[in-house]
């Protein structure tokens, strides 16, 4: 261990001399003496390290050079004490042993002569120099020869002297430089990446899945924009990659322990069921081999009357189209023209003229001969077996490899979506169609409908490429809603889409145009012309401003009336304090209490109204605000008091009935006060009211029954 | 040619409707007919049959709102709430009997159009009486005219753009008061009665009374160029030029409010008989909502692309037409929606427009008059096929159907033309309420009971009816106020406390048994509801799905 300690200490030494070769200009006339000095301490620190290599760590204590009356550590510096004076120099006698001087003194002649080379052996000289003989032995040497291979000094060839020269120190400084921050930065990316992968959260994951399929989307996307080829070949490339791993791993097959569980549960339960089935068909959905052209040639074979390849082209594009959704875009023509070969209904000549039409409107065949060359390209890419990226550099690709797994699988999902909302619109489509060639073919002779139709299939093919898009259609609603009644449910979903259309739409409905009999006269016709004419203009302007006027104050009112949360941040909680603090976001976001979101708006679906949301309480204060006893609600309350008693709302018998009081009296009666027998009460003789009982026997039948009848009641 | 015209105001003055004789409710008990002496039988023995059917439209009670359990007294109140309304509602169905006046009609011979019919032909034949009521006032001296008919429908006033005001019995063209205010009149009304006279004029609001004599000028409202008044509230709304919305209440003097609208000139104004809302429409389009308690619109509704040239509101409040520049007429629904029921493109867009009583729609476009009706009254005029058109010598500058009458007024560049429109006006008045017919004497007493009477201006919203609502916000406030107050919820529900029991059985082991149970149960209780409510919520979910088409067999092979 110390010999190696040693050794690499004395590395770092040669190492640390290296730099002070590098100046080779530099002025030696001023410091001459100083490199000489320098030179010493070199060789001190040499001795040092030499004389560690036995292991121990001797301490060289500083020793005292000058002489001084005082003896104190102050005085001692060991500062360049070998230039000057040491400790051995003094102890030694002035004069040296006569002995050691003689060797000395031959030594130094032995060194001082120049040994001579001695020649080689004749043997040796003539094996080096030997003469050709054999022709192998030429051969050989030709070979030599042609390769530029050292024949005489083994040591290096020329290639590699040209390469030794090539590179300069600096420059090599610079790649080991290079080479060892890549290293670094390898390594700091796998620790880091270790980290991550530790981290159990799945959320965090989640949110790091979802950025890595966005940001392959948005690359496929710019990488589409660039070159539509690359794009689509590298997806054909992901897809078979993800068939690849499908195979080796069988993560969808049912052969985990999960799937098992599952499998057994199966039988019982109907959700595991169907969780097995998805997982199944998510299998056989990777596993399967992707359509490659020949195999879709015999489906459109003979229909095409064209001989170029045009029918194979859109066939590969549909094909590729229903999971690819890139690629339906940009094939829409031709996908037209698949669907109308597709409708069983339409006559051969039907089709074919409507595809030269078609065509026609597109300069058709240059578009056709770069989807060719498209194609081919994407076959031999599919054929080459080492994809492009495999020569990008190792790190980018292992990251690749890291990001596109998950990527995968987002985009899987993505296009299965697209494809799907693709194929409900084809057939929608592909019915529209029928239905307004058959209306059309009805009513109209075949030469006169053509450009009607061509225009409404245009429309159709509009629609249904582009399923995110909302475009008002009054014709072929109109049309579908005749005769297709299957269609219908569709209509309130568009309706409740966006807010402005539907505005426009209530602000500019076709409104029957008026045909009074009296059409009032215009006075001064000519004067008036330009000025209606102006004023008609500028009603044509003036529309877009009054709807977005009026959106925006919507807009405006809505964020005003809703509730407003309460902040609770307290500045400079948790961070450096002083002027102009701003408490940060985060603070701020965390400490904001939200306001209970109030009920929804009365105008929340009226697009053409304000309604405000202030409570008007000067009327607030003439309604009724307390809950008399016997109601428990305010609703069974209000029900009581909903039915008006003025004589304004009812007949007067009404009104008089609903405000008789409950107890009539009589102008100019004594109202007695109530006694014990009004109230069929009966007490104990000792009461005041005891009266009643003694009196019964005095008194007359008559008054007996009267007395009877009250206390009944 | 068949025309029928029902000019209601014909009969003679009739006392209160609803002051009618009725049989007794003894009667109703006893359902056996009573023997007379000569015994002679009763051919409708019993009472008269209830109109159970007219009665509906009496109901005031809103059964919508489904009531929670109540407790037997509450139950008891609601139920006798119930009884009297439809007592009431029974009774104001059996007055209906006393409506005896029907409206007028015109109808084309088999498939005429009635829009073809000319005032001439109708003036010819109606009766003499009603003919008198078309007449022409040729006044092309004083510029294009305002008019205003008062609220019983008897008097007319009139003011022309160059300073001419008038009023007159226009039954009797009695003419009450002729002035020239010698200033520009934008808008003339009648205030409660037609004794009192508001004018707006190119600086400043005067009133006069039916002498000619002014009695105010309110500086404070300048610049007036429409004027509203609100009958029940006693408030005259000006809107001036400068964007105001001004709120007079003429029984004190006092400007109750002042709002600013902050939309420019504002010279588009009606109101809302139903809920006394005033309609402001604007150049960008929109109609607003005012109420004099709110300092901003209650509501707000865009109507046109270019601006509002002219509104009228139905007598029950339900639609409003509104005419832009786009020259456009859309019927708006004002229930609650504001969501345009049905619209129309005029050749030249209309300037003016008016409802009768009765819900026809009369739009005047240039020189032009025309009339729409609907199925009857409370259903929307129907902008198919216009009812009567007219063509006046001037273009109109004001619109206003006669109330009580089947008469349309119009004010124009050549003076007044009073049109026949039959079917126009309610055949039946009111007499305590709006007399046609009523004396000096009636209207003096009549004044003092509607001030009496008089509804404060603050409660004038929206819905009328939720002033029959309870204040929720406060009656909550309150009870949480209340709580904090005491330290505790009065009205909680107090923890059950077990019965000591005798024998032994009171023991503390079997007085937590008890509460347990109890509580048990109340939790029990909890769980079930709240499944009860699951439940509901997911057959709510589950209900307004329904396809919209039958599905039939065949739509198997279509997917």
């Amino acid at each position: 261990m110390s010999v190696t300690g040693a050794s690499e200490s004395l590395l770092a030494l040669s190492q640390q001399e290296q730099p002070v070769d590098l100046p080779r200009d530099y002025p030696l006339s001023a410091s001459e003496d100083d490199e000489d000095s320098n030179g010493e301490r070199k060789h001190r620190k040499l001795l040092e390290a030499i004389s560690s290599l036995d292991g121990k760590n001797r301490w060289k204590l500083a020793e005292r050079s000058e002489a001084n009356q005082s003896v104190s550590e102050f005085n001692i510096s060991s500062e360049g004490i070998r230039e000057k004076l040491a400790l051995s120099d003094l102890f030694q006698p002035i004069k040296m042993s006569s002995s050691l001087v003689t060797v000395k003194k031959q030594l130094k002649r032995v060194k001082a002569k120049k040994t001579v080379a001695l020649p080689l052996n004749k043997e040796e000289v003539a094996r080096i120099h030997r003469e050709i003989r054999t022709p192998l032995e030429q051969e050989i040497l030709n070979i030599l020869h042609k390769y530029k291979q050292p024949v005489t000094d083994p040591l290096l060839t020329p290639v590699e002297k040209a390469s030794l020269q090539a590179m300069s120190l600096e420059e090599a400084k610079m790649r080991r430089a290079e080479l060892q921050r890549a290293r670094a930065l390898q390594s700091y990316y796998e620790a880091q990446a270790r980290r991550q992968k530790k981290i159990k959260s799945k959320k965090y994951h989640r949110v790091v899945k979802k950025g890595k399929a966005k940001k392959a989307l948005k690359d496929l996307e710019t990488l589409r924009k660039v070159s539509p080829t690359a794009a689509a070949s590298e997806e054909l490339e992901k897809m078979e990659k993800a068939r690849m791993m499908e195979r080796m791993c069988l993560k969808h097959q049912n052969n985990g322990k999960g799937t098992k569980s599952k499998s057994f549960r199966a039988k019982y339960d109907l959700k595991s069921r169907q969780a097995m089935q998805e997982q199944l068909a998510k299998n056989r959905e990777l596993t399967q081999k992707l359509q490659v052209a020949s195999e879709s040639d015999d489906e459109a074979g003979g229909v095409e009357e064209d001989g170029l390849m045009v029918p194979d082209v859109s066939a590969v594009l549909m094909d590729t189209k229903g999971s690819n959704p890139w690629m339906c875009r940009s094939c829409t023509c031709h996908s037209r023209e698949s669907e109308i070969q597709k409708d069983p209904e339409l006559p051969p000549e039907h089709v074919t003229l409507k595809d030269s039409e078609s065509e026609e409107e597109e300069s058709p065949v240059a578009e056709e001969n770069t989807l060719l060359k498209e194609f081919e390209e994407r076959q031999s890419l599919r054929k080459r077996p080492e994809p492009s990226t495999y020569a990008e550099p190792m790190v980018c690709q292992e990251t690749q490899a890291f990001s596109s797994q998950e990527v995968l699988s987002e985009l899987k999902a993505l296009s299965r979506q697209l494809s799907k909302e693709d194929r409900q619109s084809r057939k929608q489509k592909v019915n529209s169609i029928e239905v307004a060639l058959r209306s059309q073919e009805e009513e109209k002779p075949l030469l006169l409908q053509r450009p009607e139709r061509i225009q409404t299939l245009e429309k159709l093919s509009k629609e249904g490429c582009s399923p995110n898009m909302e475009i008002p259609r009054p014709v072929l609603q109109g049309q579908q809603r005749e005769r297709n009644p299957d269609n219908q449910p569709e209509a309130p979903k568009k309706k409740r889409k966006e807010q402005t259309i539907d505005l426009q739409n209530l602000l500019t409905t076709k409104s029957p145009f008026g045909k009074s009999l009296a059409v009032p006269t215009l006075e001064e016709l000519e004067g008036e012309e330009e000025r209606n004419q102006k004023q008609m203009i500028k009603e044509a302007f003036a529309g877009d401003d009054v709807i977005r006027d009026f959106l925006k104050e919507k807009r405006e009112s809505v964020e005003a009336s809703k509730p407003k949360g309460v902040e609770l941040t307290l500045p400079g909680w948790g961070e450096w304090g002083g002027g102009g603090l701003q408490p940060s976001a985060k603070n701020r976001r965390r400490f904001l209490m939200n306001a209970p979101e109030g009920p929804p708006r009365e105008d929340k679906h009226l697009p053409n109204v304000i309604i405000s949301e202030k409570r008007n309480i000067h009327a607030a204060a003439h309604q009724v605000h307390v809950l008399p006893y016997p109601f428990s609600h305010h609703q069974q309350l209000e029900r009581t008091i909903q039915v008006p008693v003025g004589c304004t709302w009812n007949t007067q018998r009404a009104f008089q009935k609903l405000t008789t009081p409950k107890v009539v009296t009589k102008p100019g009666h004594v109202i007695e006060p109530i006694k014990a027998e009004d109230v069929g009460y009966l007490s104990s003789p000792r009461s005041d009211l005891s009266v009643m009982q003694r009196i019964p026997k005095g008194l007359s039948v008559w008054h007996r029954k009267q007395l009877k009848d009250n206390s009944a009641g | 040619m068949e025309t029928a015209p029902k000019p209601g105001g014909d009969a003679p003055p009739k006392k209160n409707k609803l002051r009618a004789k009725r049989k007794k409710p003894r009667e109703r008990r006893n359902p056996e007919p009573q023997r007379t002496l000569s015994g002679a039988q009763d051919p409708f023995p019993g009472p008269a049959p209830a109109p159970v059917e007219a009665a509906r439209k009496f109901r005031r009670i809103d059964k919508s709102k489904k009531l929670l359990h109540s407790k037997s007294k509450a139950r008891s109140r609601l139920e006798a709430a119930e009884a009297e309304e439809e007592e009431a509602s029974l009774r104001a169905a059996r007055s209906e009997l006393l409506l005896a006046e029907e409206p007028g009609f015109l109808e084309g011979e088999d498939g005429e159009d009635t829009a073809k019919i000319r005032q001439t032909d109708i003036v010819e034949a109606v009766d003499i009486a009603s003919a008198a009521k078309h007449f022409d006032l040729n006044l092309r001296q004083f510029g294009p005219y305002r008019l205003n008919y008062s609220r019983t429908g008897r008097h007319l006033a009139l003011g022309g753009r160059r300073g001419h005001v008038a009023a007159l019995d226009w039954v009797t063209k009695k003419l009450m008061c002729e002035i020239n205010v010698m200033e520009a009149v934008r808008d003339i009304r009648f205030l409660h009665s037609e004794a009192l006279l508001a004018v707006a004029q190119n600086r400043w609001l005067h009133i006069y009374d039916n002498q000619g004599i002014e009695l105010h000028c309110i500086r404070r409202c300048d610049r007036i160029t429409q004027l509203e008044f609100l009958p029940f509230h006693f408030l005259l709304a000006t809107a001036s030029e400068t964007g105001f919305l001004t709120y007079l209440d003429v029984s004190v003097g006092k400007i109750v409010t002042a709002l600013n609208a902050r939309a420019g000139r504002l010279d588009v104004m009606t109101q809302n008989p139903y809920n006394a809302i005033i309609h402001l429409g604007h150049s960008n389009g929109t109609v607003s909502l005012w109420s004099p308690a709110m300092k901003e619109p209650l509501a707000k509704i865009l109507c046109h692309r270019g601006g509002v040239r002219a509104m009228a509101v139905d007598s029950t409040g339900t639609y409003m037409a509104t005419s832009g520049l786009d020259h456009q007429l859309k019927i708006f629904d004002l229930r609650g929606t504001f969501q345009p029921l049905s619209s129309r493109t005029l050749p030249q867009g209309a300037g003016h427009l008016a409802f009768s009583q009765r819900g026809l729609l009369a739009a005047g476009m240039g020189d032009v008059v025309n009339i729409w009706s609907g199925q009857g009254k409370g259903s929307p005029p129907s902008l198919e096929k216009p009812y009567l058109t007219h063509r006046l010598s001037g273009h109109v500058h004001g619109l206003q159907f006669c109330p009580f009458e089947d008469v349309l007024g119009v004010g124009h560049n050549g003076g007044i033309t009073s049109m026949l429109v039959p079917g126009a006006a309610e055949p039946n008045f009111d007499g305590l309420e709006n007399n046609p017919y009523r004396s000096r004497k009636q209207r003096q007493e009549w004044e003092v009971k509607a001030l009496l009477e008089k509804v404060p201006a603050e409660l004038i919203c929206l819905d009328p009816r939720a002033l029959a609502e309870v204040d929720v916000i406060t009656l909550e406030q309150e009870k949480k106020e209340r709580i904090e107050r005491l330290g505790y919820d009065p009205e909680a529900k107090a923890p059950f406390h077990p019965k000591p029991k005798q024998k032994g059985r009171s023991s503390t082991a079997s007085l937590v048994k008890r509460k347990r149970k109890v509580m048990d149960e109340e939790h029990r209780d909890k769980v079930r509801q709240s499944l009860k409510q699951k439940q509901q919520q997911k057959e709510d979910g589950k209900k307004p799905k329904p396809t919209g088409t039958r599905s039939s067999a065949l739509d198997r092979f279509m997917h």
